[in-house]
């Protein structure tokens, strides 16, 4: 056993809440341990206004991280629910802040290289470092092939596929600067399923392992891993936006199964997700890469 | 409060190597052990395998963090064998939650004159091992109703064909990917009693079943050599690194994660 198990096992005499001195309801009750899994590295983590990005931020801060939030690029016409907000990203740092960690937010949208790489910069400016790099933000549609127009095509792959790849781009050069880290690209049970209905969202989060799997070979000589995690239906504002799905099966019922899961639950916590995501981002798997992590209940299998 | 708190694993393999530290890593966190280890030699082996010793060490590691373990010698091949050590180990420590079917042999020897032998050991250890493992597990699994979690170890050989010519290397590799169908089968029909199941793949870990002279000779003698390396700068990885990949499957925290492939293989497969 290397020193790192035996860090760990030290690692469980966790603070109690009570001596914590910031109370804390966040659904988190153990609050944040003494020597946390992630303790002094820095996330990036887009879409962090809400959602699996809040979850994420308040994980990762949880166990240790300082974060650099990025969201609220503005709505889209082609979307049918709102995107995150200044008040919801402020509600992000709040939370993080509440953990005694460090977040530097900025408002910008995955899309614009230009506005991402200075986002980066500019948190890795304040906060010292980069280790972890979470490329979680995503929009989904719902309708059927015919009624995919140019524009709601281009907006899911410009923002689902190319804002995967811009946020590698901007965050690359930091981890290498740093000797290694790990990123973490948010697919899909579409990622690895050709789910009806969704095939602007399927194709763009395919594209994501694909990006995914090439960077695992070309950046594994700079110490820097690279998996996807694949949620199914997570409880966010993203899949409640997603109204239109259950009237089209109820056209097509025949479709209606390859979206349930093995396992007896409809739908996951954000908080599944983030544990992946930590586990992905912690030294605990410092030796894992190019690997497909689903949290999905089992609908993958089926 | 530890990740896996309260909870009571099923171990085989578990006198040395990753099988003892996944006891120690679980026990770490709050977990009680049910250790298995045929603690014998098997005679198509050519590299000394666990001891009664070993055995006792673990047994050592895991009291010494104050946590319970129940010991026991038995062969994953003998199925009544298996299931009188795990029954005397639920009875003792109160039930089941975890299952690591982990004990594997590696006859990769070219010595080996019976190509036929090595095969059927192998494959009666790592798959049928496996097999058995899992089915003295699941009946108080199910009755229990809390759900739980079973990993199985295959090998970056369990998606790759990189055993080797030998009848034993063939053997090997032909029930590590034996293991994957099992699990994809058993996870799909367990997941209505909230029992998941999932492979971790390691690539060489250092253990006394990789680092002995038999599999260095493997090794230097096989033409894939220029193809067993790994994609992240580093030759071998530690029992340590699977113990944290088998944690987090096992613990809360991956309640929903089922039917994963899960290499922990410094991106051996990902080339």
């Amino acid at each position: 056993m290397d020193s790192a198990g035996q860090d760990y096992g030290a690692a469980t005499g966790r603070t109690p809440v009570s001596e914590m001195g910031t109370p804390l309801d966040l659904g988190y009750p153990e609050g944040r341990r003494a020597m946390g899994r992630v303790e002094g590295k820095v996330a990036v983590v887009t879409g962090a206004a809400r959602g699996q990005g809040r979850s994420h931020a308040i994980r990762l801060a949880e166990e240790g991280a300082d974060i650099i939030a990025v969201d609220v690029p503005g709505d889209y016409d082609t979307v049918g629910y709102p995107m995150g907000t200044e008040a919801e990203l402020a509600e992000t740092v709040k939370n993080v802040e509440a953990l005694d960690r460090r977040i530097v937010a900025t408002k910008a949208d995955v899309r614009d290289l230009t506005a991402l790489r200075s986002a980066v910069d500019d948190g890795v400016a304040q906060l010292g470092r980069l280790d972890i790099v979470c490329a979680n933000a995503g929009i989904c549609t719902v309708q059927t092939w015919d009624e995919v127009t140019p524009q709601v095509w281009q907006d899911t792959l410009d923002t689902n596929l190319t804002g995967v790849w811009n946020t590698f781009v901007a965050a690359v050069p930091h981890l290498i600067a740093g000797g290694g880290g790990t990123m973490i690209a948010t697919s899909s049970t579409a990622g690895i399923k050709g789910l009806p209905f969704l095939a602007p969202y399927v194709a763009a989060k395919h594209g994501v392992v694909g990006i995914s799997r090439s960077l695992a070979n070309e950046l594994a000589k700079h110490r820097i891993r690279v998996n996807t995690v694949h949620p199914t239906g997570v409880d966010t504002p993203m899949v409640a936006g997603l109204g239109g799905l259950d009237a089209i099966i109820g056209k097509e019922p025949e479709l209606g199964p390859i979206f349930m899961n093995t396992f007896p639950v409809e739908i996951v916590e954000p908080r599944d997700i983030s544990n992946a995501v930590l586990w992905l981002a912690s030294d605990e798997s410092r030796y894992v890469t190019g690997l497909e992590l689903t949290v999905d209940a089992g609908n993958t299998i089926r | 409060m530890g990740r896996v708190e309260g909870k009571v694993a099923f171990i085989t393999g578990a006198a040395r190597g990753q099988g003892r530290s996944h006891a120690v890593r679980l026990a770490q966190e709050g977990a009680d052990i049910i250790a298995v280890d045929l603690c014998d030699q098997i005679a198509t082996v050519e590299y000394p395998m666990a001891t009664p010793e070993d055995l006792a060490e673990t047994v050592k590691e895991v009291e010494a963090l104050d946590r319970r373990i129940v010991a026991r010698q038995a062969d994953v091949r003998d199925k009544a064998a298996l299931q009188a050590a795990f029954d005397a180990g639920v009875a003792e420590l109160g039930g089941i939650d975890i299952v690591l079917a982990n004990a594997g042999i590696a006859p990769m020897g070219a010595e080996n004159e019976d190509r036929a032998a090595a095969f059927r050991d192998v494959v009666d250890v790592n798959l049928t091992g496996v097999w058995n493992t899992v089915e003295v597990a699941v009946p108080a699994l199910v009755e229990q109703g809390r759900g739980g979690a079973i990993v199985l170890t295959s090998s970056t050989a369990g998606l790759k064909g990189i055993g080797g010519e030998s009848g034993g290397g063939l053997g090997y590799t032909a029930a590590k990917h034996g293991v994957v169908g099992l699990m994809r089968g058993f996870a799909t029909n367990l997941a209505k009693h909230n029992i998941r199941v999932n492979t971790v793949h390691p690539t060489g870990v250092n253990t006394p079943m990789i680092v002995n002279e038999v599999m260095e000779r493997f090794l230097a003698q096989s033409e894939m050599a220029g193809a067993l390396t790994n994609l992240l700068p580093v030759d071998m990885v530690e029992p340590v690194d699977i113990s944290n990949a088998i944690l987090f499957l096992v613990s809360d925290e991956a309640r929903y994660v089922t039917g994963v492939t899960f290499p922990v293989d410094a991106g051996f497969t990902a080339k």
